[in-house]
Order: structure tokens, then C-alpha cells, then sequence
């Protein structure tokens, strides 16, 4: 983990000096790095295609479903605890509950974790972090940035990543280092054996995979943040069709990328409006 | 989870069972109706389970799309350069999108395993144009996904207008790179830029299958 920080820093670095070279920010205020994450995006792409996809590829031609099922199952029975302490912490009590025992039945009648038997018994799988606990308590999700290897985040979501989840996170504690190495890698490639149809897919999808992939990652935070209820952003294209004016009251600023256009009434001057904070935006990175 | 995710991308499509009566439906009824139909014929037909696309496509074309409002869902994903393009435009828009969105998620039928869907109690007063139509997805040792389907009445039955899957709106998620590729080409640029994908697509599709 350590180098693999190392390593991050450097490549951080290196995108960052790259950056004023490639100037073409696409304009999303969520995204005011956009030259850096571009960067960063292509070279995970690049990566992943090398490295980490083949392998996971064979690890699935190779290993049958039900023991990849199992190693799943492992994996996520061990995040369970870090779980419940966030919907502990997030002030929901019963889903926190319901994690540390989803934990106990897992491990002992789920045979280590291998079996989900609790989600059978109606406690369902949570999906919590520490970056969802901050956005619960308030804190803004900041910028989107894209991480080395470990793909799209944003600044809350990549601090509470390094500097809390970390901790969290049952592996960290297995004191054989080639273990816990080892650990890590077969839950790195047993993620991107499940992803890969789903990669294949938003390939196929995506105009532009950069967006595509930076506009579903912040709708998703968002998502999660809520719990899948959040609250309902006005869309003057959503909901009044031949309305020409925007939706008066409606945010400034959204989360989604949905939000963006809320308040933009559909004129010339609205587009210049835009096109000029964008610059302002730009510019405001430059320096 | 990600495989229920993945699933849960060809739901939109997995919905609709045409036919007269469903201009009658509540909008909650007419998509459990479809999917009930649709995974019922997914999970008799090997050649759908195997991949085949004619059959997959044809499936589809039946039972799905007759429910999908895609004008709307156009206008949706272009958002404020939508009032930009003449109606010609526009209508090449709708074709282009339409072909990209059924052509990258019918596929993904294929990917069916025994996921159960869910309705959740819909939450709409019987005047209502405009309901979202809530689901769960759910697949032993996964966390469920939501599915979230906005619908409009019309004249013709209530229509999906929007699939949000996972909290992530399949239309909207379209528009920054759509605004980008107005910004850079006009209009006429967007509308290569999906002429170009889909043609792409297509190529790749033929090479794979011989």
C-alpha cells in the first residue's frame, strides 16, 4: 500500500505538470481538473488494458463461478463490520444492526464469509463508507478527481479513502505482509472479473468514456449519500416540456450533471452566461 | 452487485408487453406486465440466453420499445441545445440515440440470471401525468439495485421517459458529452458523433459474430 501511495503521488504530480498543456476543460464546475483527470483517466485505461483486465479475464476463464461467487461473498462479508459502523455513525441504528449481524451469521453459518446466508433472512447488503458518513453529516462532495488505479472519486470521497476507510478495512490488519498482499490482489482482480461485462457495456454506451464515467460516478455519490432517496433535483427540461423559461427557485449549483442545466432558461443569453463561467472556471484552474 | 447492475441496465428494455390492454395499465402495472413477459420468454429461449441478436433485437422491438417515450429521452439527454436543432435535425437525433441506446443495452439481456424485481408501492395521486415507477433488483449475495423508471401518460398509454439505475440516469448521464460535442461541431457535429458510434458498433457486431 505504501508504494502503492508513493506511486500515486508521483503520477499525481506528473498529470499535474502535464496540465496546462491540455486546456480543453469541458466546462462542468464539478470538474475544475478536468486536464489532470483526463490525464489520469487514459492513463488507469491504460493500465487496466495491460495489467489488470487480462489477468481478470483468465482468473474468470479459469476459476468457476461458484468459487468466484464464494470469494465475493468473502470479501464483502469482511467489509460488512466497516459498514455497520458508518450507519452507526450516520445515525442509523437498525442498518448498522442489522451489518454486525449479517457479520456474525455470515461468518459462522456462512462458513467464513464464503455464503451469504443473511441476505437469504431478509438483511440486506448495505452499500456505506466513510465518504457516504461525510456527505450525510453535511460535508460537499468537492471536486471530482480521478485517482491513480483506483479510478473515479472526488476530493471528500478520496480523503475519507487514504485517511479513515483505510482503517477500516479488515485486510490492513493481516500482520504477514505477502498475505496481506496477496490479499489485496485477489480482491483487486476478483472486482474486475465482476466488472467486466459491465466495462464491455459502458464502452459501447459512452460517446465519450470520460464523461460517461465522471457523470455516473457523481450521480451515484450522490445516490448512495441518500440512500437512493435524493432529494429531487428541478430540471427545466425534465419537467415542463414547452416551458421556455427556467424553473424559478432552482439551485445554482447540482450535484448530478442533471442540475447543471436547471437554472439555464433556454435562450442565446442563457448560453453565454454559461460559456462565460466556464471560462471564468478555466481560468480559475490556470492560476 | 455489479452483475444485478449490469442486468439492471437492460431493464428499460426488459420492459414492455405491447398489446391493447396495456394502454389501460397503471403505470406500475404495465412494467411489472412487461417484465414479467419478458423474463418469461428470456428464461425458455436458449438462443436469447446464448446472445443471439436477431432474436434478441426482435424481442425488444415487440414488447419494449412501443413503451419508451424517445423523442423525449432525446431532448432529455441534449437538454438546452435541444431548442437549437430544426425539427429535421431533431428527428435525426431521435433516430441516432434510439439506435444507440437499444442497440448497447438489449445485449445486456443476455446477462439474465434470476434476478427478481421488485415494485415498490407507487407513490402517485390517480391524476397524475407524471409518476416514477420504483423497483429493486435483487440477486442472492448482492446488494439490491433500484431501478427507478420516470413515465408520462399520453394519449397512447404511459411511457418511459428516463431509467435511473443505481440512483445513475441512463439519459442525463448523456448530456455533458453531448453539450461538448454541440459546443465543438453544432448540432450536425452531435449528430455525426452518434452516426460514427453507432456505425462503429455495428461493425464490431458483424466482425464478432463471424
Amino acid at each position: 500500500m505504501i508504494t502503492l501511495r508513493s506511486l500515486s503521488v508521483l503520477l499525481l504530480l506528473g498529470a499535474l505538470g502535464g496540465l496546462g498543456g491540455c486546456a480543453t476543460t469541458g466546462g462542468n464546475p464539478e470538474d475544475p481538473l478536468e486536464g489532470y483527470n483526463r490525464a489520469m483517466f487514459s492513463f488507469n485505461e491504460g493500465v487496466d488494458k495491460a495489467i489488470i483486465k487480462p489477468v481478470a479475464s483468465g482468473y474468470k476463464a479459469v476459476v468457476p463461478a461458484f468459487a468466484r461467487t464464494g470469494v465475493t461473498n468473502f470479501f464483502a462479508n469482511l467489509g460488512d463490520v466497516w459498514i455497520g459502523v458508518n450507519n452507526v455513525l450516520q445515525g442509523k441504528f437498525d442498518d448498522g444492526v442489522s451489518d454486525f449481524g449479517r457479520f456474525a451469521m455470515n461468518s459462522s453459518l456462512g462458513i467464513l464469509g464464503l455464503i451469504d446466508i443473511a441476505s437469504d433472512t431478509g438483511m440486506d447488503k448495505h452499500n456505506e463508507d466513510f465518504g457516504q458518513t461525510l456527505g450525510r453529516w453535511g460535508v460537499g462532495s468537492g471536486a471530482y478527481v480521478v485517482l491513480p488505479i483506483l479510478g473515479p472519486s472526488d476530493v471528500r470521497d478520496g480523503f475519507s479513502l487514504f485517511a479513515v476507510d483505510r482503517h477500516g478495512d479488515p485486510l490492513a490488519y493481516v500482520g504477514n505482509v505477502p498475505t496481506r498482499n496477496e490479499l489485496y490482489g485477489v480482491r483487486i482482480v476478483n472486482t474486475r472479473a465482476g466488472l467486466l461485462d459491465a466495462s464491455r457495456l459502458m464502452e459501447d454506451a459512452a460517446l465519450d468514456r470520460y464523461s460517461y464515467v465522471r457523470g455516473a460516478y457523481l450521480q451515484r455519490r450522490r445516490s448512495l449519500v441518500y440512500d437512493g432517496n435524493p432529494p429531487r433535483e428541478p430540471d427545466a427540461e425534465r419537467t415542463s416540456k414547452s416551458a421556455p423559461g427556467a424553473m424559478p427557485g432552482a439551485p445554482t449549483r447540482g450535484a448530478a450533471s442533471a442540475g447543471e442545466d436547471s437554472r439555464i432558461p433556454r435562450d442565446q443569453t442563457a448560453l453565454s452566461d454559461t460559456s462565460g463561467k466556464d471560462n471564468a472556471g478555466l481560468q480559475g484552474v490556470k492560476q | 452487485m455489479v452483475k444485478s447492475f449490469l442486468f439492471a441496465l437492460c431493464l428499460p428494455l426488459l420492459a414492455a408487453a405491447a398489446g391493447a390492454q396495456a394502454q389501460g395499465l397503471a403505470p406500475d402495472a404495465l412494467m411489472k406486465s412487461i417484465s414479467d413477459d419478458v423474463i418469461g420468454i428470456i428464461k425458455q429461449d436458449k438462443d436469447i440466453k446464448a446472445g443471439d441478436r436477431e432474436k434478441i433485437n426482435a424481442l425488444v422491438d415487440a414488447k419494449v420499445l412501443p413503451h419508451f417515450n424517445f423523442a423525449r429521452m432525446t431532448a432529455l439527454a441534449v437538454g438546452r441545445n435541444w431548442p437549437k436543432a430544426n425539427a429535421a435535425q431533431q428527428k435525426q437525433l431521435v433516430e441516432e440515440f434510439r439506435n444507440l441506446l437499444v442497440r448497447t443495452y438489449s445485449g445486456a439481456l443476455s446477462t439474465y440470471k434470476n434476478e427478481v424485481i421488485q415494485f415498490k408501492p407507487l407513490r402517485a395521486a390517480p391524476a397524475d401525468t407524471d409518476v416514477t415507477v420504483r423497483t429493486q433488483v435483487r440477486r442472492p449475495g448482492s446488494e439490491p439495485v433500484s431501478i427507478d423508471y420516470s413515465m408520462e401518460k399520453t394519449p397512447a398509454g404511459w411511457k418511459v421517459y428516463d431509467v435511473v439505475v443505481g440512483g445513475v440516469s441512463l439519459v442525463t448521464n448523456y448530456r455533458d458529452s453531448f453539450n461538448a460535442e454541440v459546443r465543438d461541431g453544432g448540432i450536425d457535429g452531435l449528430i455525426k458523433s452518434l452516426a460514427n458510434k453507432n456505425r462503429s458498433l455495428e461493425t464490431q457486431a458483424g466482425g464478432s459474430s463471424k
